[in-house]
């Protein structure tokens, strides 16, 4: 079946959302930085939402360990995650404008990176480059806001993963303590958890709605 | 007295540095913000908490 135009689907999406939101949602600009269990979901859940840009980012490889939880397919092991992901959200949203980027963040490249993004979501896995991006988005761009996501391995409870609102551009999703470190793996449902939490901040920011 | 995390503790004329180290935490993996201002890395070693400071400091752990 050929795919409905842009008109069908942007209408399907006012119908749902109210003109007001959807125009919001449709001039929105939101960079995902890391593509793993977080970043790939919460991808997802943006371009379903008709989100109008997304700068997806991402330097390694889908790994079959990805599967658990991660919006991969098999098929896709081996390429770069910015790649297969910019596929997906292709088939999903045909007319989202995305930009890919296989590339490792870094202090150096950040600023520069993310400049076309209003709203900056980190998605990273290991803590210190958690870390990293924070700081040097609160550091260097005060403009945006930034939604980060830390403590949501294992399987705790599903109600102790929360938003907080640090500063005022600053949200924090988790539960800020379930550490992949110590010991326990990361389950689909709790990090689709996570991901809603920071996917649904970021929504809420587009809408103008600030409180948590 | 200072706010830190919601809690009133007595650390006032400590920098970040040393507020860091009395919580056992690593600088590698926090995010400090003082009265909504985010401490830049660099500034640690010389910021100093004054009376009625709000602090937050945000912890990462791993996983994604």
């Amino acid at each position: 079946m050929p795919i409905p135009s842009r008109e069908e689907m942007y209408s399907a999406l006012e119908e749902r959302h109210g003109t007001e939101l959807q125009k919001k949602l449709d001039s929105a600009s939101v960079a995902v930085c890391g593509l793993g269990g977080l970043g790939s979901n919460i991808a997802i859940a943006l371009a379903r939402a008709g989100v109008g840009y997304l700068h997806i980012i991402d330097f390694d490889r889908v790994d079959i360990s990805n599967l658990n939880r991660q919006q991969y397919f098999p098929e896709q092991l081996g390429e770069p995650k910015s790649e297969a992901m910019k596929d997906t959200l292709e088939r999903i949203a045909p007319y989202c404008h995305i930009k890919a980027d296989n590339i490792k963040l870094s202090e150096d490249n950040i600023p520069a990176l993310l400049s076309d993004a209003d709203i900056i979501v980190e998605a990273f896995d290991k803590a210190d480059q958690k870390a990293m991006l924070v700081n040097c988005v609160l550091e260097n761009m005060p403009d945006k806001y930034l939604v980060s996501g830390s403590g949501m391995a294992g399987i705790a409870p599903s109600n102790i993963i929360t938003t907080k609102r640090i500063t005022k551009r600053f949200y924090l999703c988790g539960d800020g303590v379930s550490d992949v470190e110590d010991g326990m793996g990361l389950v689909s449902s709790r990090v689709l958890i996570c991901a809603g939490h920071q996917a649904h901040a970021v929504i809420r920011i587009i809408a103008g709605e600030f409180d948590i | 007295m200072v706010k830190i995390n919601g809690e009133l503790l007595e650390k006032d004329g400590k920098t970040v540095t040393e507020m860091l180290a009395d919580m056992e935490i690593s600088g590698q993996r926090v995010a400090v913000e003082i009265n909504e201002e985010i401490v830049p890395k660099a500034k640690y070693d010389e910021t100093i908490l004054k009376d009625g400071d709000r602090v937050e400091v945000v912890r990462f752990v791993g996983g994604g």
